[in-house]
């Protein structure tokens, strides 16, 4: 085990590097000069343009941009954004703030995911089980700008019950509803997942053995059927996490959270490589970490599965 | 000069804050009883808070209230003095004498004086010191010999720039330019103090000025803290303690802030809003004709569209009346933008309803035809048009419209007409500064200072096509130069207007740029807020709002 | 009982009765011999035998039916050009010939659900079996055969999740401008859209490779390709088809998100999803605009959830035992 561990530990290098790689190049392959749009709809002075990019190593080929940013990187210096505030500052900044939702938007999918997907996978068939399809339908059909929207105007402004944004900082409670908005797709998804999988495992000869032993329902639920419908559902969560941290630039905008998935929007925008690449960097870290504790948890759940 | 893209946001798309060139102008104020802290939105300002670095909203709302300038501007856009004492032109505009007031104080103490402007101006002009307005400069007297930047030092001085004594300065033109006092006004002709050029970095920051506010604090991404400026000298109110700006990532969000009392004032309505912002009794709103203009652009030189041969003519006129404004103002932007009857717009003085050809901004789908018509006598085109804009603004369903008229109207006479929406500003800025358009585009314009000619000679005339101006069209008329070149040496203003209005008429009867309307200075401020308007920028007057 | 009775046993002791077998009359050679007149067995068969009496199959065999029939030929259904929008009908309610009304642009919504059903569905079946085939198989050569295989694949997977969609997709379909054609949009939704699945896979693969079925397989000799074909994959196969099934809809919602950013089809291309987005400002004032597509793709996800409910049920051998 511990030799596997240490293998996917050193894995890391090359993806990293392969990641860092094709993020500069799909950032310096964007249309348009970042430069030249500094400038909005006014005349380019070129010898300014010239300083600016002589400042950003924008003037130089491709791989030497790329290996002056790994270089600078090493020593864990990722650039100034063109607004001259250092990336790592920023990212520091909308980091925090984005764990924050991201997991609580986790939390809340595969809380209310699992549960829901179970009732569902145990019951099929019954009326709770058709209730909870035609909400994971409706969750899935309606993009996050609407469910956002509506929950912004009908909890936020008309009821007041939850606050409307979000704001610097935010605690539990301002990130409650961006949360359960964000989460809310994946929470469909992971609904379907085990609702699927408890109701192929339910009939298994294992299950009707351990309840002919006089085992209690609860814990056939919990100890058989759960353990074994648990894969594909632990395999989506674990993707799930990075997908949540860079990919909520809609709930982020909608309730004014300065976290990385706007941050990112406004640096593709702009063109800002060493801005995007950090913070790609750094979810491939997440993601790279998180699938490696999902295949950890698959030999937990299943005995059978072991790593050399 | 900035040119606004169309301001409003839509969800995924709120870019605002690249969308305008370089922002406001400096204002000034004195002291008032106040009553407390306005917080007002805004985006994340792009560049440091440096006046000549700033070129767009977020960062030159903020600059214009740290900085006062030799003159400001009230609500109706009339320049008025404000550090300056007298700016007074010698007989054909072409040298200016600045006095400037005794008492003005920075906010570190330290007075500002002749020099505070002049080395605030060569440095801006300074290639070496790479800032984004720059070119602003380029009507005084040195300005090309300080652009060579890897022979300059950064702190040489534009030769057209004299001091006299302490208070007193010239300055040296190119070429005759009578609106140079209201250009005076702009942000990046702010002053700055000693301290700024020991560290420009460390200033752009924590800005030090002379305006009606000073910088408290700021957080980045988060809120930009304003507090009164005791020591402010000028003509300006100042009726609150403060102004906390807070950075907003779209403008839904400030609206619903707005909405339930979290936000005080906001200057824009999301375009959710248009239709209900008036009618919303949970806050106050504002809807006034605005000093921005929207226009598309055909190129000059596209075949068929040639502005300087008839069939070009004709075919421009024919798509204008083809495109129903009204119903786009009402149906569209819900009555938040207000018909183009002109090139400028109803806040600067010298707007006209009536020049002669206007008629050919109205709609007249008969009259379209003919001339389309007409113009295919002349010669035949296959007539496919596209209209290409910026999609992470909120031109989309704007531009829809347009094709959808000019479909119906002009698609059995055989123009297909199609909407080309680019993903990015960066990508349609590129396009049009690398001269890649092959159709009409989106082009629209702010005003940088509240001057006719700021709407014309930067957009019009040849000496600012081919990338040297704002002429993203490359439109050339012999004449329209020559009425500007008149205009800017004429010192008596209804003279000048008279001339500007004469170019306007060939204008519309070429149609470099098809107007299509103003957009309106809108915005809505939250129940309790006093003194809730808008300037001729389309910015609320800040300075004037209390709360109870 | 009866069967016994029928047997009319050549003699019986009185009081008792006795079962005799009778004769095989199967000669032992046509035992050995396969019979090749009937159709074999195979899983397939099986599942398709299992499947035409399922009423899940039959309701949502039916909706997929009308809706392909729609997208094939939407003129049957509207008369009205949903390219045709007049601001002067903009945002009417609905009329006689025009049951959904218009929206903002005046265009008639009933006609452009009708017509909007070719691009959505194609755009989202067509990215389902991209998706399927590469995540499917990627995943399933990682998880079976594990070792440097699997960890090359699993980090290519990796980089591929933490690219940014948006930044890919402008890239991607820059590349494509000049096409209308709903390729670009499929293959940028695929290439981001893959690696889930093939995540997915890897992990029932993983799961169901120790089983005892493989193990027996293996023991008769069979070669590892035809396992991971004949046992592996159909083993794993129901959380392939769920995630398959659900994201059909995602897809279709995605290819809205890329025509609002400006990078997806050109807005003379009628789908749900681009209809969905520009509705989105006038979902306070005149949410209807919004519901009708929405509507048109929830019903469609519903049908193809259906159905991958019930192939999952007739493929799925864990199902079967039931």
């Amino acid at each position: 085990m511990g030799k596997y561990l240490l293998r996917r530990i050193l894995q890391m290098i090359p993806v990293v590097l392969g990641t860092t790689l094709l993020v500069y190049a799909l950032v310096f392959a964007l249309p348009g000069d970042p430069v030249k749009a500094m400038f909005g709809d006014k005349p380019v002075n070129e010898a300014v343009a010239a300083q600016i990019r002589a400042e950003y190593n924008l003037d130089k080929p491709f791989f030497i941009q790329y290996l002056l940013f790994l270089k600078n990187a090493l020593s864990l210096n990722f650039g100034q954004t063109f607004s001259g505030q250092p990336v790592i500052e920023e990212i520091g900044r909308a980091f925090p703030v984005t764990i924050r939702l991201a997991l609580m938007a986790f939390v809340f999918e595969a809380l209310f995911g699992v549960v829901f997907g179970v009732i569902s996978g145990l019951k099929k068939g019954k009326w709770y089980d058709s209730v909870i399809l035609i909400v994971s339908l409706l969750l899935i059909s309606v993009p996050t700008f609407v469910t956002g929207f509506v929950g912004q105007y009908v909890f936020g402004v008309k009821l007041r019950w939850l606050p409307v944004t979000a704001g610097s900082n935010p605690g539990f409670f301002e990130l409650l509803m961006p949360a359960m908005v964000l989460g809310s797709v994946s929470m469909a998804y992971i609904i379907r997942l085990a609702r699927s999988e408890v109701s192929s495992n339910v009939a298994l000869d294992y299950v009707r053995t351990a309840r002919a032993k006089g085992m209690s329902n609860t814990s056939v639920t919990f100890r058989h059927i759960l353990r074994n419908s648990m894969i594909p559902v632990v395999t989506y969560l674990g993707q799930d996490l990075g997908a949540l941290m860079g990919g909520a630039m809609i709930t982020e905008q909608i309730f004014n959270i300065h976290g990385i998935g706007y941050l990112t929007y406004q640096s593709i925008l702009k063109g800002e490589a060493n801005m995007v690449v950090s913070i790609v960097t750094l979810l491939t870290l997440v993601f790279v970490i998180c699938n490696l504790l999902v295949d950890m948890l698959y030999a937990a759940l299943d005995p059978r599965i072991r790593y050399a | 000069m900035k040119k606004k893209a169309i301001a409003l946001t839509a969800i995924a798309c709120s870019l605002g804050m690249m969308l305008s060139g370089c922002g406001g102008s400096g204002d000034s104020s004195s002291s008032n009883a106040s009553s407390s802290i306005i917080t007002a939105y805004n985006s994340e300002p792009q560049n440091a808070l440096i006046p000549g670095d700033t070129n767009e909203t977020g960062g030159g709302r903020v600059g214009q209230m740290l900085f006062s300038n030799l003159v400001s501007f009230n609500a109706k856009g009339d320049a008025e003095m404000e550090v300056a004492e007298s700016i007074t032109p010698n007989d054909d505009a072409s040298q200016y004498t600045v006095k400037i007031k005794d008492g003005w104080k920075f906010t570190d103490g330290t007075p500002v004086t002749a020099e505070s402007f002049t080395k605030a101006w060569s440095y801006v002009s300074n290639a070496k010191n790479a800032q984004k307005c720059s070119s602003f400069f380029s009507m005084i007297k040195g300005y090309d010999e300080l652009q060579d930047a890897d022979n300059l030092k950064g702190d040489e001085q534009l030769s057209g720039l004299t001091v006299k004594d302490d208070k007193t300065f010239t300055v040296d033109l190119n070429t005759p330019d009578s609106v140079f006092p209201i250009k005076a006004g702009y942000l990046a002709f702010a002053p700055l103090p000693e301290s700024f050029y020991k560290d420009p970095k460390a200033f752009g920051e924590k800005p030090v000025g002379n305006g009606m506010y000073k910088l408290d604090k700021w957080d980045h991404n988060s809120q930009i803290a304003l507090v009164k400026n005791d020591d402010y000298k000028g003509v300006q109110q100042v009726k609150n303690d403060g102004v906390t700006f807070k950075i907003y990532t779209s403008v839904d969000s400030a609206f619903a802030d707005v909405q339930s009392g979290n936000l005080d004032v906001m200057d824009t309505v999301p375009a959710s809003a248009t239709k209900t912002f008036e009618k919303d009794d949970s806050i106050e709103s504002y809807n006034k004709a605005g000093s921005v203009i929207q226009t598309f652009t055909i190129p000059a030189e596209l075949d068929h569209w040639k502005t300087n041969t008839e069939e070009g003519q004709l075919r421009r006129q024919a798509l204008s009346m083809a495109i129903d404004r009204q119903s786009i103002v009402d149906k569209v932007l819900n009555g938040v933008g207000t018909v183009a009857t002109d090139f400028s717009s109803p806040v600067v003085p010298g707007y006209s309803k009536d020049l002669d050809h206007s008629d050919n901004l109205q709609y007249n789908p008969d009259k379209a035809k003919e001339l389309w018509k007409k113009a295919n006598a002349i010669s035949s085109y296959d007539g496919n048009l596209t209209f290409s804009f910026n999609a992470d603004g909120s031109a989309q369903p704007v531009y829809e419209a347009i094709v959808n008229s000019v479909n119906n109207v002009l698609g059995s006479e055989g123009l297909k007409a199609t909407t080309n929406p680019m993903p990015t500003l960066q990508e349609f800025r590129n396009a049009i500064s690398d001269r890649q358009m092959t159709g009409a585009f989106r082009t629209g314009w702010q005003p940088d200072y509240p001057s006719i000619e700021n709407y014309l000679y930067q957009l019009y005339d040849s000496a600012a096509a081919d990338g040297k101006g704002s002429n993203d069209g490359d439109y050339k008329n012999a004449d329209v130069d020559k009425l500007f070149t008149e205009a800017m040496a004429c010192t008596n203003s209804d003279e000048q207007i008279k001339l500007y209005q004469d170019a306007e008429v060939i204008l519309l009867q070429q149609l470099p740029a098809i107007p299509l309307y103003y957009s309106n200075a809108d915005g809505v401020a939250a129940k309790g807020v006093q003194g809730f308007a808008m300037d001729w920028q389309n910015q609320p007057i800040y300075n004037e709002i209390t709360k109870s | 009982m009866s069967a016994v009775d029928k047997l009319k046993p050549v003699e019986t002791l009185p009081g008792q009765e006795r079962y005799v077998a009778p004769l095989e009359e199967t000669p032992l050679r046509d035992i050995d011999t396969l019979d090749d007149s009937s159709p074999a067995t195979s899983m397939w068969a099986d599942a398709w035998r299992t499947l035409r009496k399922n009423p899940l199959f039959i309701i949502s065999g039916i909706l997929i039916i009308f809706i392909v029939f729609v997208a094939l030929f939407p003129s049957v259904f509207t008369k009205e050009n949903p390219n045709y929008c007049t601001l002067e009908r903009s945002l009417e309610g609905s009329m006689p010939g025009h049951p959904f009304g218009f929206n903002m642009q005046g265009c008639d919504v009933y006609a452009r659900v009708i017509y909007g059903t070719r691009t959505s569905i194609s755009v989202g079946i067509l990215t389902t079996i991209i998706v399927v085939a590469i995540g499917a198989l990627v995943g399933a050569i990682a998880g079976f055969f594990g070792g440097w295989v699997d960890a090359v694949l699993s980090r290519i997977v990796d980089i591929f999740m933490a690219i940014p969609m948006l930044l890919g997709a402008i890239v991607v379909l820059q590349m494509f401008r000049s096409t209308g054609s709903i390729w670009k949009v499929v293959l940028v939704l695929a290439l981001f859209g893959w690696v889930s699945v093939a995540r997915i896979a890897r992990g029932a693969v993983l799961s169901s490779k120790n089983l005892e079925f493989n193990t027996a397989s293996t023991a008769l000799g069979s070669t590892p390709m035809r396992n991971l074909f004949r046992h592996i994959i159909p083993n794993s196969l129901a959380p392939i088809i769920v995630i398959a099934t659900t994201s059909l809809g995602s897809y279709i919602v995605s290819e809205a998100t890329l025509s609002f950013l400006g990078i997806g089809l050109p807005t003379t291309t009628v789908s749900w999803g681009g209809d969905i987005s520009s509705a989105q400002t006038i979902l306070r004032t005149d949410p209807m605009v919004l519901f009708y597509p929405s509507a048109a793709l929830a019903i469609t996800v519903l049908a193809f959830i259906m159905l991958g409910d019930a192939v999952k049920d007739a493929l799925d051998p864990k199902s079967r035992t039931a």
